[in-house]
């Protein structure tokens, strides 16, 4: 096709002005460029000539305050206190082996931490400041100071460090940070920078390492000024950063305070929940450790026998520890069986000392029998056969259904590590998991809480916090976050009927009350204030024929490792609930005895907010309740630091 | 005019076009490239290696290259330009699936030593294939809706591609490049009007969205957005290369001092002194002079190059000059202004300056098709 000459012509001219206008708007932008360039080169020359000549900026970082935490009181539990540290910037000490053995000898660095100091360095940024000695004392730090010519790059540095003044307590609550590490860095996505900063302390178990992005903040930055040697001449620019929320745990850290020391060394678990809200008022693991020995990086003398002990202090028995509930699984039972109108709380069934289910002997814990019980009796005397009789009538799914309403064998949000969801089974859950179906026996083993089930003391105390009020009370650990009141877990209503619990708060009523209760011998006698409870003594091995044949050894034979679990659930006071208890004592022997006494008195002394007056106890008990009393006063540690100090 | 009515009788031929082609390019080129090599040689204490000889080496290569191309009609080179366009898109697919992934992203596709970067390439064959195409298009179609759409469609499909990988830089400069061929091809004025503030409307919109519960973005894009913007937000990264490179610039003062006098420990903050940073040497060194001496050079290399597309009354030639010029100047720019803190910083190199093969090979043969256009046109 032929174009007009014309035609050609005017896109041939268009096209020209345009490359002219185009070539003219480049031109335009490179003036622009040549402009900046002489504003740089020739106006600001003077002040980069001497930014560049004197000094040189360096940007660093400053760490976020970390948010503390405090009890429900305000009384501190987690704090930042200042430390001396030494730090250094590999671009400015050159040489960096040679200014470390240097240092090294300023400051009495041993070897091992000296080389993990260079490899420290070597690994950050090369402007970065890295700190190579923690908590230095100001003795050296002076002789740091003396010495600054010979050591290019190393600077002293005031810092923060975490402190737990109430030790050992909140170990398993508010947990501990630890130094950052690599993996720690890889595992996110967008690490922040300040997780660059080496030695940086972050969250590592329990609040301090759920809350961590409440906790940690944001980390702001300056611009500083630096002489040939490394030193801070002046800072140009600051942004602040953002310190971290403050935390307002539930826990009262006096009542806290008290239930582990009433612990001991008891390998024990107390969760004790207020009724109307919630909260966490105490969750007390034993033993326990010092959080404060990790900070600064644990020593295996002092890390292996935790590691090794068979009481496991590292572990926190109140939500990580699952356990057959044992008897304090049969108020699910029961109020399975009576939603269900299977029984009414006067129908009665009649225990001979045992039953045969599916060809198997399943006896009662009265080997001679308790003969005619109704459920009020059955509760009472913790009669076993009862409740085997319920079950078989009512069925498996029916008790896992009431037992996860009651907060059985569910997880608990709880801002704490590994809170375990226990187990309350199912067929379909033993299909799935075991390969193997459901067996009548195994229905008769759930309806005393042992088998399969598991529950963590948490949910038990949950349970019976229920129970004690018809509400979905929820568990709560986090009160106000910088001042802010967070959800109450006080609940909806739990929607069950008030008839069928009131029998069974009865029931539990007279197990502490009754002459011929289980519980009695740990019996409330202030009016008022009265507790109603459940024991439950769980087996962590089966009783094999043959001990049955030579009648069943008692606990005090056996190693304390094949020792029954010792549980106990309590409410108070019980005609007006305001604390639900769980008590768990491993291989303590009976609920009766190692775990009832222990709930009576957390109960009044969180009742009484302090030491209860002996006559809330029968006076056959004064005297040794008031020893007790004695005893814990002198063992209640006051606010202990027990930091290691290092170099 | 098309290249049919060419009267080819004038046309130099066989080893009389190396007479004919654009010397005073050629020596701008040079010119150009021997500042690169002077600071390559800089930046590593003196020495010619480790880049400053294979650069030197490259750059004989590319001058072949180009002097190779510029020997092959233009005509030739017009006719490949629609299979050239959709064989890059191909390799650009290709590096999607088979690329190897450098600095996090997919860029490059290994064939042998040789890397070849199909981005880079694209750059090239899309000024080409829209070079064709106005040329092929009658003028009065020029600004109709659908013969617009056509090369927006052409320009997209590449810059979507390049955006995958991912390379925000490169994807708004192939943009910034076909648009401008647009413009020059002479689509309607409106057409630029309406894409403008459509752009603009939606950057408003995105941003007004912020904070509201409809927001368009995440928080954390914003964020990036931020730090791309404005790299002060970002001390420990992007603005921290920018304040280091600001003082290096500003201590150079009007006339540097001197080669090889720069205190490169200084630049050692730099990680890319002698790629895309390489300029603060030079401004170090040869202060306001030096570089407003280079500023100059790349001035005349663009200028040269518009004279040579006005002269030529083949439109493909035209076209396809100065949308190489333009691609230089958009380079050049946008090195320059990052550098010295006007503009985010995106990997984008100074041409025939920085360290780096397969850019220059790519530019040189960029060249290559002025010179033949130069060579080849109509007289």
């Amino acid at each position: 096709m032929r174009r007009s000459r014309a035609e050609t012509d005017a896109s041939q001219a268009k096209l020209s002005r345009r490359a002219a206008l185009l070539g003219g708007v480049q031109l335009l932008f490179m003036g622009g460029l040549a402009a900046r360039m002489n504003y740089l080169q020739v106006e600001q020359a003077d002040q980069y000539l001497l930014l560049a000549e004197e000094n040189r900026i360096n940007i660093r970082l400053i760490p976020p305050t970390r948010g503390e935490i405090f009890d429900r009181n305000g009384i501190q539990l987690a704090q930042n206190v200042p430390s001396y540290r030494i730090v250094m910037v590999r671009e400015e000490a050159g040489d960096v082996e040679e200014v470390m053995h240097r240092l090294a000898k300023v400051i009495d660095l041993d070897p091992e931490a000296r080389d993990r100091a260079i490899a420290e360095v070597k690994a950050a940024e090369r402007f970065l400041p890295v700190t190579v000695a923690d908590n230095v004392s100001w003795d050296y730090l002076s002789r740091v100071s003396v010495n600054a010519p010979a050591l290019p790059g190393v600077s002293p540095e005031v810092g923060l460090t975490r402190v737990y003044p109430r030790g050992s307590d909140f170990a398993h609550i508010v947990g501990r940070v630890g130094r950052v590490s690599q993996a720690d860095i890889d595992a996110q996505e967008t690490p922040d920078a300040v997780l660059r900063i080496p030695r940086f302390q972050i969250g590592r178990i329990n609040v301090e390492a759920r809350e961590e992005g409440l906790l940690r903040g944001l980390a702001g930055t300056k611009q500083v000024e630096v002489n040939a040697t490394g030193r801070v001449m002046r800072e140009l620019s600051r942004r602040e950063g953002q310190s971290g929320a403050d935390l307002q745990l539930t826990i009262d850290s006096k009542l806290q305070n008290y239930v582990q020391a009433r612990l001991g060394t008891e390998s024990a678990a107390v969760v004790i929940i207020d009724c109307e809200n919630g909260d966490l008022v105490a969750n007390a693991s034993s033993p326990s450790y010092d959080p404060n020995l990790f900070i600064g990086g644990i020593s295996s003398a002092d890390y292996d026998p935790m590691l090794e002990s068979k009481h496991r202090p590292l572990v926190n028995k109140t939500v990580q520890g699952t356990y057959p509930p044992g008897s304090t699984y049969k108020m699910v039972v029961a109020m399975a069986a009576l939603e269900e109108g299977i029984i009414g709380p006067d129908d009665t069934v009649y225990c001979p000392g045992h039953v045969e289910v599916g060809g198997r002997k399943f006896h009662c814990w009265k080997r001679a029998g308790h003969g005619s019980m109704d459920l009020e009796n059955s509760l009472k005397q913790s009669c076993d056969v009862y409740y085997y009789d319920l079950a078989l009538k009512v069925g498996i799914e029916k008790i896992s259904a009431i037992a996860k309403r009651f907060g059985l064998g569910i997880r608990h949000d709880l801002p704490l590590s590994s809170v375990a969801s226990g187990l309350a089974p199912t067929k379909a859950w033993k299909r799935e998991t075991r390969g193997a179906e459901w067996v009548i026996g195994d229905t008769v083993n759930a309806s005393i809480g042992q088998g399969f089930t598991l529950s963590s003391p948490l949910q038990l105390a949950v349970m019976t916090a229920r129970i004690a009020t018809n509400r979905m009370v929820t568990p709560r650990l986090i009160k106000s976050i910088d001042g802010i009141e967070q959800p109450s877990g006080g609940g909806e209503p739990l929607g069950m009927n008030e008839n069928n619990l009131r029998k069974i708060r009865k029931g539990m009523h007279v197990v502490v009350n009754d002459r011929r209760g289980t519980g009695y011998r740990s019996r409330i006698i202030a009016e008022g204030m009265r507790m109603a409870g459940k024991t439950g003594t769980s087996q962590v091995r089966s009783i094999t024929t043959a001990e049955r044949a030579r009648g069943v050894s008692r606990n005090e034979d056996l190693p304390w490792e094949r020792r029954d679990h010792a549980l106990f659930v309590a409410f108070a006071p019980s005609d007006k609930p305001r604390y639900a208890v769980s008590v768990l004592v491993e291989h303590g022997g009976g609920g009766s005895t190692a775990a009832a006494p222990i709930a009576r008195d957390v109960l009044l002394q969180a009742l009484y907010g302090g030491e209860p007056p002996l006559d809330a106890y029968p006076t056959g008990d004064r005297d040794r309740i008031a020893e007790q009393q004695k005893e814990l006063r002198d063992v209640q540690p006051q606010a202990t630091i027990k930091g290691k100090d290092q170099a | 005019m098309s290249y049919l009515e060419y009267n080819v009788k004038h046309v130099p031929t066989g080893f009389r076009k190396i007479l004919h082609l654009n010397w005073p390019l050629t020596i701008l080129l040079i010119a150009v490239s021997c500042v690169g090599f002077l600071m390559l040689y800089s930046v590593a204490g003196g020495r010619f290696m480790p880049w400053a000889e294979p650069q030197m080496k490259r750059f004989a290569m590319g001058l072949g290259l180009m002097i190779a191309v510029g020997m092959v009609p233009i005509w030739l080179w017009r006719n490949l330009a629609g299979v050239a366009y959709l064989g890059t898109v191909v390799l650009l697919i290709a590096v999607e699936l088979f690329g190897s992934v450098g600095m996090g992203a997919q860029r490059w596709i290994e064939l042998g030593s040789f890397r070849l970067q199909p981005s880079e390439l694209m750059k090239i064959t899309l000024v080409m294939m829209l070079a064709a195409y106005y040329d092929w298009l009658p003028a009065k179609r020029t600004s109709r809706p659908i013969w617009v759409l056509l090369p927006i469609v052409m320009i997209l499909v590449p810059t979507a591609l390049v955006l995958k990988q991912p390379d925000l830089g490169t994807a708004l400069l192939l943009m910034c490049a076909g648009g401008g061929l647009m413009f020059l091809a002479g689509v309607h004025w409106a057409y630029f009007a309406v894409v403008f503030s459509a752009g603009i409307g939606l950057i408003t919109a995105v941003f007004q969205s912020r904070g509201t519960p409809w927001q368009l973005l995440k928080d954390y894009q914003f964020r990036r957005i931020d730090t791309f913007i404005d790299p002060s937000t970002d001390p420990l990264g992007a603005g921290y290369h920018i304040t280091q490179s600001k003082i290096a610039l500003g201590s150079g003062g009007w006339t540097g001092r001197g080669f090889m006098q720069g205190t490169q420990s200084r630049l050692n903050f730099l990680p890319e002194k002698h790629t895309d940073f390489i300029f603060t040497t030079l401004a170090e060194e040869f202060g306001f002079i030096g570089g407003f001496s280079l500023l100059g050079l790349y001035a005349l290399i663009i200028i040269f190059c518009i004279a040579a597309a006005v002269i030529n009354k083949d439109r493909f030639s035209s076209l396809l000059t100065l949308g190489i010029a333009l691609n230089f100047f958009l380079f050049f720019a946008v090195n320059m202004s990052m550098v010295m803190g006007m503009a985010p910083v995106v990997g984008v190199p100074l041409p025939l300056v920085s360290y780096g093969g397969s850019a220059m090979l790519v530019l040189l043969l960029a060249f290559g098709l002025v010179q033949s256009a130069h060579v080849h046109r109509p007289r």
